[in-house]
């Protein structure tokens, strides 16, 4: 009798391999392709700050204030102390990249942990889950702002801050992961082979949870670099004269009206931020969804 | 253009794409007025697509790219249509009340949030053949006659009940219901029962049958189940990857077949072989194994007055019985099936064996210990000797992992052999499932379902366990894989002395590889006995009942 034929094994991993299947998706969705490039040229931007600025960031024209942009030597114009504005966006995107890089890796590397424990044993559920509620009953800016005020005003500190907010969100997801993961046949397959409920965490509930914790990630990250930025202009974050998004943002709201576009750029840098995350993330969770057959 | 006055339905040259894909191949096929005709193939096969294509209800991007399908003109309305090009008005006039359609899915088919009866009554407004406003009372009583005649009793007093108040079998007659509503000349039946236990099965399409008779429908009945498609048409449509293998009545094709496909379709089919008498895969008068020797007991597992409780949600002190008070022991060596419809306890049963529920009351023992009495190093050495094959090939394995990682996983856990000897393991192992070696570097989701489930078994041999737990292993599998997952499970047996555990729903199944059957209902055990015994002289009347069920019994004469 014959066995059912196998589709050719050679070829090593084809679309139908996960990671392949998720790069396919990711060329089939032109909205992700957008974010995806437009994140590149943000991550490229701050990388290469130091070199693609004309000037240093923190120097200052006092005979050149509130240029226009496209003015020669300033392509985006000067703030009231003649600081190029192209300069302090690219350190301030630096900045804020840098503050939301590490306040993801704070939820993840804290809410990962939390959820796996509280989606897999009922007593840790309890405790973490009405502790997770607590939290979330605050608004999160509320929570950064007052972590913020109580360490003082500081790159890392506003970091933290806004990694501790988002830790309840990363372990509301992970968990609810868990909870599903763990009552696949694959799981239960796994305790009759005795393995221990670490062996099982860690082996197969997390990979199974890394797609969820990765566009959860994608979600926290805009949202981490508008709290920076708020933190920034409320004087909670980094201080001046190291630029940062938010700070261009407080320091050209005393001078609106005389040179606009030094709030303007810098906001839209944000949005732009933002969107390209956002785009990203949409775009992931479909890759990843594995009922998400794309049908050509 | 219609051939012959006489047919109702006359598809010619069919070819139906998906996005350039073409799905099915010049298909033809021809049905005479009151005819029943079914179409059998297994998943994949294209006789969805058909379906699809003549309600003209194709998914996505499905289009009918060549070929008619003539529809007769009725005796008292409509004409002759080719349904490959009427226009969508024209084809809203047809579906309901020309063609009905009885759905696959009696649990998702019908609007949770709405009556039972409005339901119907919908489907009686929708397909009005007289102009004006409906009469209410009207309505109500022409949808209270249509659930009455589709047999749900107190029809009256359910009209205002819910979905979920309804048990599978009536919600598929309510469909049944709504199907006939408009009074159609050919309702299309998709797999009517496929989710459906087998008794109630027998029920429903007996009456579908007496319905269809006394009204002078045709019937186009869609099944992957070739012994039903014999036991309830005048004529079999086989289909196989879009194309129609062979036409014939169910004896030319069940006891003649012309071709080699059609051929394996029914040494496969497993209610088909149960009927006509097929040598089964074991030989079920085989008693234990000579190298059971007097120091280890014959029983391998022995279930003493299990009894399994579960709490009701929401009732405090409450409680159901889901096992109630089960006995029966596994020889070494041999096959014990565990038959029950959905309800009757028997995957509870298995996991209480393989120590993934605690029993309430009693134990089931393997070789006189209990997995959830040990602890530590006895339990360890213990769950070695078990190990599970579950039913769905899809979810029992991890799709993060690659197949080489999950065969060896339960060797890493118990720290048996070094990376080398392990990679050795899983090539050998991946030998006994026939499976090539070079599927170890791929994904589950690489695999079809049929070689996944080889995945499980060589993951589950892994351990060098003496009891396999199969709940509902092939179950999931289409028929031709379906059978050579059981051959390979007989020959497994043969050559490693395996034990099964065998839990099934599927009675056909059971007497092609076990020895001794245990027959539960409702959490009791109505019948114990070795196969031949249960199978030739039933002694209980729900075994008997449960035998007639099986399909294609007819053809075993």
């Amino acid at each position: 009798m014959a066995v059912e034929t196998l589709a050719p094994v050679e070829g090593g991993t084809g679309l139908g391999s996960g990671r392949g299947r998720i790069l396919s998706s990711l060329r089939h969705n032109p909205l992700g392709i957008a974010g995806g490039i437009m994140l590149l040229v943000v991550v490229l931007a701050a990388l290469l700050a130091p070199v693609l600025a004309p000037y240093p960031p923190t120097e200052v024209h006092f005979d050149t204030p509130f240029q226009r942009p496209l003015t020669e030597g300033f392509p985006l114009g000067t703030d009231d102390l003649g600081r190029d504005v192209l300069s302090r966006l690219l350190f301030g995107i630096q900045t804020s990249l840098q503050v939301g890089v590490l306040s993801v890796l704070l939820a993840v590397v804290i809410g990962t942990p939390l959820g796996l424990l509280a989606g897999y044993s009922r007593g840790f559920d309890a405790v973490i889950s009405r502790l997770t509620d607590v939290t979330l009953a605050f608004p999160f800016l509320i929570i950064a702002v007052g972590l913020a005020a109580i360490s003082g005003p500081s790159l890392s500190n506003a970091a933290i801050a806004l990694g501790i907010a988002q830790i309840p969100t990363m372990i509301r997801v992970v968990r609810g992961e868990t909870l599903r993961i763990k009552e696949s046949d694959f799981v239960l397959g796994a305790r009759t082979m005795d393995a221990s409920p670490v062996w099982i965490m860690l082996r197969h509930v997390l990979p199974n949870a890394t797609s969820a914790i990765i566009v959860q990630a994608t979600v926290i990250m805009p949202v981490a670099v508008i709290g920076e930025a708020l933190l920034s202009f409320l004087g909670l974050g980094i201080q001046p004269p190291t630029p940062s998004l938010g700070i261009m943002l407080s320091d050209a709201q005393q001078y609106i009206f005389r040179a606009p576009s030094a709030a303007i750029f810098p906001g839209l840098a944000i949005a732009a931020i933002c969107l390209a995350f956002n785009l990203f993330g949409d775009a992931l969770r479909d890759a990843f969804d594995p009922t998400n057959t794309t049908r050509k | 253009m219609l051939q012959d006055a006489e047919n109702i339905l006359e598809v010619t040259d069919l070819e139906v794409g998906f996005g350039g894909t073409p799905v099915l191949h010049r298909i033809g096929f021809s049905m005479r007025r009151g005819e029943r005709v079914a179409i059998v193939g297994q998943s994949g096969s294209g006789k969805s697509t058909a379906i699809g294509a003549i309600l003209r209800l194709l998914p996505g991007s499905g289009r009918i790219t060549h070929g008619s399908i003539v529809l007769g003109g009725g005796t008292t309305r409509g004409e002759v249509e080719d349904l490959a090009t009427a226009s969508e008005p024209v084809m809203r006039t047809i579906r309901g009340e020309r063609i009905g359609l009885v759905p696959q899915d009696p649990m998702s088919n019908l609007n949770p949030a709405m009556r039972i009866g409005a339901q119907v009554a919908d489907a009686l407004v929708a397909n009005r053949t007289t102009e004006g406003k409906p009469d209410r009372a009207q309505i109500r009583s022409q949808a209270v006659a249509l659930l009455a005649e589709a047999g749900i009793p107190g029809a009256e007093r359910r009209y205002g009940q819910y979905p979920h108040e309804f048990s599978g079998g009536m919600r598929q007659r309510v469909l049944i219901a709504i199907a006939l509503a408009g009074k159609p000349e050919l309702l299309i039946a998709d797999e009517p029962t496929s989710a459906l236990d087998v008794t109630v099965q027998r029920q429903i399409l007996n009456h579908l049958q007496s319905l269809v008779d006394a009204r002078g429908t045709s019937l186009l009945f869609i099944t992957h189940d070739l012994g039903l498609a014999a036991d309830r048409t005048d004529r079999i449509i086989v289909m196989s990857e879009g194309r129609i293998v062979e036409i014939g009545t169910p004896r030319q094709i069940l006891l003649d077949p012309q071709q080699e496909y059609t051929r394996q379709l029914v040494a496969a089919a497993p209610s088909v072989a149960t009927a006509l008498d097929a040598a089964p895969l074991v030989d079920p008068t085989a008693g234990a194994p000579a190298s059971a020797g007097p120091e280890r007991s014959r029983s391998i597992l022995v279930v003493e007055n299990l009894v399994k409780e579960f709490a009701l949600r929401g009732r405090r002190g409450s409680t159901i019985r889901a096992v109630d008070d089960v006995s029966f022991e596994v020889e070494r060596g041999t096959t014990t099936a565990v038959v029950g419809e959905s309800g009757s306890g028997k995957t509870t049963v298995a996991r209480i064996v393989l120590g993934l529920e605690t029993a309430s009351s009693g134990q089931a023992l393997i070789d006189g210990e209990s997995l959830t009495d040990t602890r530590g190093a006895q339990r360890r050495a213990l769950r070695r000797k078990v190990q599970p094959v579950f039913q769905d090939p899809y979810g029992s394995l991890d799709p993060t992992y690659s197949i080489e990682r999950l065969i060896d996983e339960p060797l890493r856990i118990f720290g048996v052999g070094d990376r080398g000897s392990r990679q050795e393991r899983v090539a050998e192992l991946l030998d006994q499932v026939a499976l090539p070696r070079s599927v170890a570097q791929r994904r589950p989701n690489e695999l079809s379902g049929g070689q996944r489930q080889r995945v499980a078994i060589a993951r589950a041999l892994a351990l060098e366990p003496e009891l396999l737990i199969c709940d509902e292993a092939v179950s999931a599998l289409d028929v031709l894989v379906q059978d050579q997952i059981l051959t390979l499970l007989a020959d497994l047996q043969d050559r490693l002395g395996l034990t099964y555990l065998f839990i099934t729903h599927d009675l056909s199944v059971v007497r092609q590889i076990a020895h001794a059957v245990v027959v539960m209902r409702s959490g009791v055990v109505v019948e114990n006995g070795s196969v031949n015994d249960v199978f030739d002289h039933p002694r209980a009347e729900y075994t008997r009942e449960l035998l007639g069920a099986i399909p294609g019994a007819a053809f075993a004469a």
